[in-house]
């Protein structure tokens, strides 16, 4: 049981970054690999808020921190002409040394013993801890996910999600592409970086290597989602990122609760996982061939 | 009025030598003009009309449209009141979003208001009236994605784009190449008909010479990146292909 709501209150503060992912890998086509970075980032500025004292002030402050990374490897991007991938993996080099000054050059920041968002609000609920984490993670994602949806049901949020679709129908209809792709990236990166914010509260820690593997993680969590929910409105996609997240985390509790395999384990499985979901396509392509060929065989 | 004058655009080639492919063209097009454009590969037809939309820019010369010096307006800006239907269907289309949402998206172009809501009632009110004249029952189809239409469907789609914000100029880039004769009749003859409603001017390529000489009230011929023949009015209601097929044969030799 434990490892069900463990699994599930991960699995909501992890579909943060997926819902990021799928922002800016599914609705712009743009393979931005800068969510390392601003995971991270988002840590660093909410642990050194909530030491300060600001656990409300962290929430927003992180969100800004994502979006600042997001707007960098945009700028990189449109204006500079530096191809995706490339610029997300510059912002997410030039972060690391951000991060190191933002958390005053130690690697490592605990959050022990002060107060975070979940102390705050977990404390005036009538459950308990765990429930009332798990309350609040599922309120931000709720949140997140309404805000996401009116936005793109608006005139911009509609220009983002034509450009990641064809973007010559975009340019001739007038719409300015590298503000739309700067936009959409920093709302995606804004994501990210709460969910980095949100992750150093629960642990209670922030962690300069926490980033590592984040991107794999969200782009799990989205893929597994997309296999369970076939329509592909941004509702449906939103809605696939969170519950792709939480089995996500089941898949691994499981895992890792078998203890066939160790803890560190962790990165390993995920790419497995991602590799064999990003695999399935190719399977049916496959097996879909192999059946046409047998009957030619038969005939 | 579009007055195009002394036009220039060469490309480097691999060995470094200049490929010019528009050699200083003229030509002026008055209001509610409907050109049609013939020229063989590598006249320098879309090469005129990538210049004209800004997908390119040119090396010398400039492009005036209604007293616009447009000749250096980045390419988002000039859509507002340049519209443009490509060769492939799926060019002038977002195929993963639906009609509706498509044809805001085209609505919105002169004045965009980033917050409001992309689809009102009213919004699709109107783009049902619109799609309803084409008569090809796409009123019905509002909420469907575009890759769920067929190709003919989907150029009727990109033109209602093109013109439900009227604009100064369109430009129709073989926009019925890609469909079956049936189908591209029935384009053209909606094309037409926009074109004649709101007094659109309009430049349309074409390599079908009966189209070139059917629609459209002026007729110019392009060879080597220069208006090398252009008829207007009677001398283009005299045309037959046969001649249109003489004057490609001359070049040729």
């Amino acid at each position: 049981m434990s490892l069900v709501i463990g699994s599930l209150q991960l699995g909501l503060i992890y579909s943060l970054i997926a819902m990021g992912i799928y922002i800016s890998f599914k609705v712009l086509n743009i393979p931005d690999l800068t969510a390392e970075g601003s995971f991270t980032f988002g840590m660093a500025v909410m642990a050194v808020c909530v030491t300060g004292g600001h656990p409300i002030l962290g929430i927003f402050l992180s969100l800004l921190a994502g979006a600042a990374a997001g707007l960098v490897t945009a700028l990189l991007h449109t204006k500079l002409r530096i191809p995706a991938i490339l610029s997300g993996i510059l912002t997410m080099t030039g972060l690391y040394t951000i991060n190191l000054m933002v958390m005053g050059g130690s690697s490592n920041l605990t959050l022990l013993g002060v107060t975070t968002i979940y102390d705050m609000v977990g404390g005036g609920l009538p459950f308990s801890f765990t429930i009332a984490k798990i309350l609040i993670s599922l309120i931000v994602a709720v949140v997140m996910i309404a805000v996401l949806v009116i936005f793109f049901k608006t005139n911009c949020g509609l220009c983002i999600r034509a450009i990641g679709d064809n973007e010559t129908m975009a340019r001739s209809s007038s719409m300015s592409v590298d503000l739309y792709k700067t936009l959409g990236l920093m709302v995606s990166n804004a994501l990210i970086g709460l969910c980095g914010g949100l992750i150093a509260c629960d642990q209670g820690y922030a962690d300069m290597t926490s980033g590592a593997g984040m991107l794999v993680i969200g782009l799990a969590a989205v893929i597994i989602g997309e296999a369970f929910i076939r329509r592909r409105t941004i509702f449906a996609g939103l809605m696939s990122c969170v519950l792709g997240s939480i089995i996500y985390r089941l898949i691994l509790a499981v895992a890792v609760s078998t203890r066939i395999f160790p803890a560190y384990a962790m990165k390993l499985l995920s790419a497995i996982i991602v590799a064999i979901a990003l695999a399935i396509p190719a399977y049916k392509y496959y097996r879909e061939n192999y059946q046409l060929k047998k009957r030619d065989k038969h005939a | 009025m579009l007055k195009i004058k002394d036009l220039q655009k060469k490309f480097k080639i691999d060995n470094g030598a200049d490929n010019h492919i528009l050699n200083g063209l003229n030509l002026t097009i008055e209001n509610g003009e409907f050109v049609t454009i013939l020229g063989n590969n590598g006249a320098g037809k879309s090469t005129l009309f990538n210049l004209i939309s800004g997908t390119i820019l040119p090396n010398d010369g400039y492009i005036i449209l209604d007293e616009k010096d447009i000749t250096f307006m980045p390419e988002h800006k000039r859509s507002k009141f340049i519209g443009r239907v490509y060769q492939s269907p799926m060019m002038g289309t977002a195929p993963h979003l639906t009609v509706a949402e498509n044809l805001a998206l085209a609505y919105g172009r002169q004045n965009r208001k980033n917050l409001n809501w992309a689809l009102t009632r009213q919004l699709k009110d109107i783009f049902r009236e619109k799609l309803s004249e084409a008569e090809m029952g796409l009123e019905d189809k509002l909420n469907s994605k575009i890759m769920d239409l067929s190709g003919g469907q989907c150029q009727v789609v990109a033109l209602i784009m093109c013109t439900i914000k009227p604009p100064e100029l369109i430009l129709l880039d073989e926009h019925t190449a890609a469909l079956d004769p049936k189908t591209a009749e029935d384009v053209m003859a909606f094309t037409e008909r926009i074109i004649e409603k709101d007094h659109l001017t309009a430049l349309m390529i074409t390599h079908h010479l009966e189209d070139a000489i059917r629609y459209g009230n002026r007729l110019i011929m392009m060879d080597r990146g220069v208006v090398a023949h252009d008829f207007i009015g009677a001398e283009k209601n005299d045309l037959t292909s046969e001649k249109l097929r003489t004057l490609y044969h001359l070049k040729e030799s």
